[in-house]
């Protein structure tokens, strides 16, 4: 039997609660003279930083500079992704002399890749974007690639007999494929959009989530540190559910499990 | 079988000479899975091939569609050969074909825009074409949403609003239910009595291939699968799929037809459990 939502929800919440309370505790756990608050900090104090951070209005700033890399990288990202996974998946013969290239370079752990585009971009927001894009190209790329090769060959079939010249092809059929796959993997390049622009902030800018977080462990403010992160987690989870609503809207066609209704 | 010739004086919508096709399979290695053939289908005639599994039917559908070139001798369409994909013709595929990204409506309507009609225009003629499968209500509904029944309306749609001159239909009722088969069979003869189009039919079940053609044409087991009978059925018309089972001239075609089935479907079943051949 499932559990029914009041129960998952109210055990959540205690877990939640259990978890603040332990963190409140082992905070004041005393040593000597001082308290482990150096190291853990303590949830209370991260809720007034939280709280002053957004009073004093600068947080805004930051997130609004994430929020644009984020976007940028995605978009470029997948723009870049769907056209070369397109261009390659109807093309075989570049296809079989790009393979290795494109695995050797999807290999390449990115972050490494981070002071390079700085060196290239400044430490502005196109360093961050050019970090994003490298992680978000190559999830689109493949995913626009399959969807694309492996249209089924009964439609593909059926495309043809209705007389369907390249470009209607093109229209009704591949083009809906590869997006399907594009939006299948929507939370994923969109996740990575962000680790770009974070990670590239934290390794070197003047603005920024990321850069919000760095500085704060630069000065071994714990407090900082914690409210960064717990700004970063919401911002994710706001960007994520928007996501989810988008999604929602453009894959209307495909089976979900079957909605019922009474 | 080169006694099938047509009947009316003019060319056959279908006409199929010498036509055998062998397929690669590994390396070099080539299957023949039809040897040499001649069919004829008239225009204006139901044809239905039976023939156990896997013995070639959807490989000559194909060949006469122009998705598979033969390997060798020639397909012509209303007595001209056919080069690439057979422009006159309207496919039933024996799998899920429709675009899972369109709705019902937008299926249909998309076959237009080959030919040039406008989008709205479209719409109103697939609008129509909806209703005449009994499916208008289900109009906005994407292939998921819809039975297998369903779906093959929509398929069926999508084929007839082109106004094909020539219907090849692979098991287009394959998947489904004995009572939805036969409401679909009904419904494919009461439009065709309506627009006789030329009809090449592909069937395992002979029940269906009888009450539905005016020839079977049973299909022996493969490698170099070939006819191994023709049957003329003339059974009156119209006719009602359920009801002309118990007519004593069904009973009687249905015992010729499957004495020349019968030998074929064991000797098939034989080869996939590796025995012959
Ligand atoms: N692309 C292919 N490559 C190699 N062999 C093939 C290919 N397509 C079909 N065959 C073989 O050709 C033979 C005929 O296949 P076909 O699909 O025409 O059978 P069928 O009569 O339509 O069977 P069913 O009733 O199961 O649909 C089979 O033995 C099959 O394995
Ligand atoms: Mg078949």
């Amino acid at each position: 039997m499932k559990p029914s939502r009041a129960l998952v929800l109210a055990l959540q919440i205690l877990f939640g609660v259990a978890l603040l309370v332990a963190w409140h505790f082992a905070a004041n756990i005393r040593v000597g003279s001082a308290t482990l608050k150096f190291f853990l900090s303590a949830p209370l104090d991260v809720f007034w930083r939280v709280v002053k951070l957004f009073s004093e209005g600068e947080i805004w700033g930051h997130m609004w500079i994430t929020f644009q890399e984020t976007v940028y990288a995605f978009v470029l990202g997948s723009v870049a992704g769907v056209l070369c996974g397109f261009a390659l998946a109807r093309n075989p013969l570049a296809a079989a002399v790009a393979d290795p290239y494109l695995k050797a370079a999807n290999a390449l752990p990115r972050v490494v890749l981070a002071p390079i585009f700085m060196l290239w971009l400044g430490l502005g927001v196109w360093s961050k974007v050019a970090l994003g894009f490298s992680l978000v190209f190559f999830i689109v790329f493949f995913n626009v690639f399959q969807g694309v090769r492996e249209v089924p060959a009964t439609i593909l079939a059926n495309a043809r007999m209705l007389g369907f010249n390249e470009r209607q092809l093109f229209r009704h059929v591949y083009w809906p494929a590869a997006l399907t796959w594009m939006f299948s993997s929507l939370h994923t390049s969109v996740g990575f959009a962000l680790v770009g622009a974070v990670v590239g902030e934290y390794l070197g800018s003047a603005a920024g989530l990321g850069y919000l977080i760095h500085q704060a462990e630069g000065v071994l403010d714990t407090t900082g540190v914690f409210a960064g992160m717990a700004i970063l987690t919401a911002f994710v989870l706001i960007i994520d559910a928007l996501v989810t609503v988008i999604e929602r809207r453009l894959l209307v066609w495909q089976p979900q499990g079957a909605q019922t209704t009474t | 079988m080169s006694s099938m010739t047509p009947e009316t004086g003019r060319a056959p919508a279908v006409s199929l000479r010498g036509v055998s096709i062998a397929y690669r399979v590994g390396d070099g290695a080539r299957y023949e899975a039809v040897r040499p053939v001649d069919l004829d289908v008239p225009d204006q005639s139901f044809v239905a091939i039976v023939g156990p599994t896997g013995c070639g039917k959807s490989t000559l559908l194909n060949a006469a569609a122009g998705l598979i070139a033969p390997s060798s001798g020639s397909v012509s369409i209303f007595g001209e050969p056919l080069a690439g994909v057979n422009r006159r013709a309207g496919y039933l595929f024996q799998l899920d074909a429709l675009m899972p990204w369109k709705t019902a409506i937008d299926n249909v309507a998309v076959a237009l825009e080959p030919m040039g009609v406008r989008r709205g225009e479209a719409r109103e003629r697939a609008h129509a074409m909806l209703k005449r499968v009994g499916l208008a209500s289900f109009a906005d509904r994407y292939p998921h949403m819809l039975s297998g029944g369903q779906k093959k309306r929509v398929a069926l749609a999508q084929t007839l609003i082109r106004d094909p001159k020539i219907l090849l239909m692979d098991e287009p009722f394959g998947p489904l239910d004995a009572q939805t088969r036969v409401i679909m069979g009904n419904l494919l003869l009461e439009l065709w009595a309506t627009d006789r189009k030329a009809v090449l039919f592909i069937t395992h079940d002979l029940d269906e291939a009888i009450a539905l053609a005016d020839r079977v044409i049973v299909m022996a087991a493969g490698p170099r699968s070939h006819f191994v009978g023709d049957f003329r059925i003339d059974l009156p018309r119209p006719r009602d799929i359920a009801e002309v089972r118990h007519d004593k001239r069904f009973f009687d075609l249905h015992r010729d037809i499957w004495a020349a089935l019968r030998d074929e479907v064991s000797r098939a079943y034989a080869q996939a459990d590796g025995v012959a051949a």
